[in-house]
Parts: C-alpha cells; sequence; structure tokens
C-alpha cells in the first residue's frame, strides 16, 4: 500500500512520488502519515520531514527534506506538502549551511536573546540533519 | 561632389548594419529567456493550486471570516495599487501599456474620493511616476526578468502588512498576463480584501467550486482560524508571485517582437539605403563620363582653333612678305 507524496514549493515541485510513511513535526507535534489516513490539515514546524519508500517490500528508502514552515494536508488523493522554503536533503549545500550555523552561535553568544538568529540556528541545524551531516 | 553622397550613404548604411546586429541579439536572447520564464509560470502553478485549495479547505471546514484580510472596508480611503513593469526598455508598448492602465486605476480611485498609494516593481515604472510627482510608497527594482520567491514574499508582506493596519483599505495589482508567447494583456486584478470569489485561481481566475465539497470531515493541528491567520500571507505571496512571472514572462515576448520589428526594420533600411547609394555611384560614374567626354572634345576643338589661326597668321605674315616683296622692286 502507498499513497502519493506531492512536496511543492512556490518556485517548483520538489518532490513527487509513491511513499509508504511521510514523518512530519506539526505545531502540534510529531506524526506520521500512513495510507488510509483521515483528512488531515497542519502548520509544519521548521524541521526534518521524513518520506518513505518502499520497493514491494525491499528496503526502505528514505527520503529527507528540511522544510521551513509550511503545511501539510492530507486528503483522499494523497499527502500534499506546500512549503515556501524547502530543501532536498541531497540539495543541501552543507558548507553554507554549517558557516550559517556558526554564525547564528557566534551571533547568540553576544545576544542570547536574539530571535532573527535562533531563527537562523534552527534552520541551519534543520538543512544539516536533513543532509545527515552531523550538526 | 557626388562622391560625397555616396560616403555618406555607405556610413548610414554600416551605422545600420550594426545596430541591426545589437537588435538580433537582444532578439535571440528575449527568445531564449521566454522558454525560461515560460517554465517559471508553470512551475509556481503547482504551488499555487495547492495553496488556494487549501485555503478553500480552511475556509469551507470553518476558519471564520474573521480574519481582517477577508473583511472588504466599508469605505475605501485609501487604495494601493502595485504596478508591475520591467526594469529595462526597448520592449515595445510593455512598459506604458501597464502604466496607462495604472493611471486610469488611479483616476477611478479619484471620482469615489479615495486617495491613491503607489507600490512599484520595475525601474521603468518608477521612473515614469516619479518623474510626474507621483506619490511612491515603494518601488522595487531589479528583478523584473527574473523574479524570486523573496521579491514576492517582500512585496506581500508589506502590504498585507500595510492592509491588517489600515493604511490601504484596497489592494490592486496590475500587471501584464501572459496567455502565450503571441498574447499577453494588460490585467488589474483586486489583491486585498480577499473576496470568495478571488479565493480560487492562481491568478485570480474563477476554478471550479466543486472540488471543494468534501470538506467537513478534515482534521485541523490548531484551530482552522488559527491556520487560515498563517496561510492567508502566503497566499497573497503566491498570488503576486504568479503576476511577478507572468509579468516577466510577458517582458520577455514583448521585447522579443519589438526587436524582431526593429531587426525587419533595420533589415529594410539597408535594402532601401543600398539603392540610393547605388544610384548614386552610377550617377557619379556617369556623372564623370561626361566630364571625360565633355574634356576630350573640349580638348581637341581648342586644337583645331589653335590650327586655325596659325594657318590665319602665316597667311597674314605671307602677304605682309610679298607686299614688302612688291614693294621693294617697285621702287
Amino acid at each position: 500500500m502507498a499513497f502519493l507524496v506531492e512536496l511543492v514549493s512556490p518556485e517548483r515541485i520538489l518532490f513527487e512520488g509513491d511513499a509508504v510513511m511521510v514523518v512530519a513535526r506539526t505545531t502540534g507535534g510529531d506524526i506520521a502519515f500512513l495510507p488510509g489516513h483521515v483528512p488531515y490539515l497542519g502548520a509544519l514546524e521548521i524541521s526534518k520531514l521524513r518520506i518513505m519508500q518502499e520497493v514491494d517490500g525491499g528496503p526502505r528508502f528514505e527520503t529527507a527534506v528540511a522544510v521551513h514552515g509550511g503545511f501539510v494536508e492530507v486528503s483522499g488523493e494523497g499527502v500534499k506538502i506546500l512549503s515556501d522554503i524547502a530543501e532536498l536533503g541531497t540539495d543541501v549545500d552543507v558548507v553554507r549551511a554549517r558557516t550559517a550555523m556558526e554564525a547564528a552561535e557566534a551571533a547568540l553568544r553576544t545576544d542570547p536573546e536574539n530571535v532573527e538568529a535562533k531563527k537562523a540556528l534552527q534552520r541551519a541545524e534543520v538543512r544539516l540533519d536533513a543532509a545527515g551531516a552531523n550538526a | 561632389m557626388a562622391g560625397g553622397q555616396e560616403r555618406i550613404l555607405k556610413r548610414r548604411i554600416s551605422s545600420v548594419r550594426s545596430t541591426k546586429k545589437i537588435t538580433r541579439a537582444m532578439e535571440l536572447i528575449a527568445g531564449s529567456r521566454i522558454v525560461k520564464a515560460q517554465a517559471a509560470v508553470k512551475g509556481a502553478l503547482p504551488y499555487s493550486e495547492l495553496i488556494t485549495k487549501v485555503v478553500a479547505d480552511l475556509a469551507a471546514g470553518g476558519g471564520s471570516i474573521n480574519s481582517p484580510i477577508l473583511k472588504p472596508r466599508e469605505r475605501v480611503k485609501r487604495s494601493a495599487h502595485i504596478v508591475i513593469t520591467a526594469d529595462r526598455g526597448l520592449c515595445g508598448a510593455y512598459n506604458s501599456s501597464v502604466v496607462r492602465a495604472a493611471e486610469g486605476s488611479i483616476l477611478e480611485d479619484e471620482e469615489i474620493g479615495a486617495e491613491y498609494a503607489l507600490i512599484l516593481v520595475g525601474r521603468k515604472a518608477e521612473g515614469y511616476f516619479r518623474y510626474r510627482d507621483f506619490r511612491i510608497d515603494n518601488a522595487f527594482t531589479g528583478f523584473s526578468d527574473q523574479p524570486s520567491y523573496e521579491d514576492a514574499r517582500a512585496i506581500g508582506q508589506l502590504v498585507s502588512e500595510r492592509f491588517i493596519n489600515e493604511e490601504y483599505d484596497k489592494v490592486e495589482l496590475i500587471y501584464t498576463r501572459f496567455i502565450s508567447a503571441g498574447k499577453q494583456e494588460v490585467v488589474r486584478r483586486p489583491l486585498l480584501p480577499l473576496e470568495r470569489e478571488v479565493i480560487s485561481g492562481g491568478d485570480g481566475k474563477p476554478g471550479d467550486e466543486s472540488s471543494n465539497s468534501a470538506t467537513a470531515s478534515y482534521e485541523f493541528e490548531s484551530s482552522p482560524e488559527a491556520l487560515l491567520a498563517d496561510i492567508l500571507p502566503k497566499y497573497i505571496e503566491a498570488r503576486i508571485f504568479a503576476a511577478l512571472l507572468n509579468a516577466g514572462a510577458s517582458e520577455h515576448a514583448a521585447r522579443q517582437r519589438a526587436m524582431k520589428a526593429a531587426t525587419d526594420n533595420a533589415e529594410e533600411l539597408i535594402k532601401e539605403l543600398s539603392r540610393v547609394m547605388n544610384r548614386a555611384r552610377q550617377d557619379a560614374i556617369t556623372t564623370e563620363i561626361m566630364e571625360i567626354v565633355g574634356g576630350a572634345e573640349a580638348l581637341s576643338s581648342s586644337d583645331a582653333d589653335a590650327d586655325e589661326d596659325s594657318a590665319a597668321r602665316a597667311i597674314a605674315f605671307e602677304r605682309d612678305y610679298l607686299e614688302h616683296q612688291g614693294a621693294g622692286p617697285d621702287n
């Protein structure tokens, strides 16, 4: 049993294909979608989204995506994720993400209340996580 | 004299020829960019369709219409126009028709007693309105031919914020819609407040309502109201992004057309000038031949004159001589 997963950003479709499970983090916490999930609509956190694919009982193949906010909609047609900033794990520029993380950490050391820097740090961590690099 | 005419024409032809090279290059560049811009317009469709569907589902699923973004104002005191033009010219009537539509829209507002506000995209709109001393709230430039979502976000955040703060009571988009490579049209689309009819179709076209029927059974994470409040600004950004992409593709199409016309005209002009130049050259040659012939003739006839003279002189001399001779022996 599989269902259609579509991940779209304003510029293009980032991912489109059949999957057996999608794990996301919404404002209410982590949630996994399996085939036949009830219609659902929720807002995504800045987090790593995981799409599990399976080829006829073979090994599972996971696609990690860094989503910086967005929405997930589950309907009879499948799971649709829309995010205005999203990046496939394989597309993440690890060097840049690491630089961004260091810059954000440095900013936080001087001003621990800097909201922008906190967000930037979170984004960089999520991107590194999705890329499979150790944060 | 006649050769000077020819030289001037030759210089003009070579200048037209190099202009033609430039316009041809611009035509080709615009042509290749249309394809890319068209792909960008298409690439943005899934997102705008999906976000439209989600907004419709939320609205149908009890996301109440309390959001200020959805509420029409009783009295429109200040009406904002987002005018999208190009950064560069040389694209025919593309910029001027958008600007003209914007001016018409401002006049309409003034008739109902509303103030106008201008948010301009593209250097051309900025130049036009600044020169005519219009009040410009914001101008965004430098991305008209390749807009990114970040640009749309900046504009979207600005107008949403001002609309919610009641600085604006109405926001309208004025841009060129890309229908096909051969057809684009200037459109005026209401953006804020969002109306029920507007919540459909990526760039304000009415969509089909039937797809929103089975919506009551959705399970919402956090309330539909909260979700709607989150998603509406993004919806507005997506609308603006679609408009920017449409305008960008239209710009390239308009530029390609204008440059093709310019290239054709240059070709025509070169042909015409070459004809005139050839005639001038022939005229010059003919004149020269005439001069030579005339000169030769004049020369030979003057030789004949000279002979007659000397002959006359010889006769006179002989007569004098004979007279002297005759006088001698007579005496």
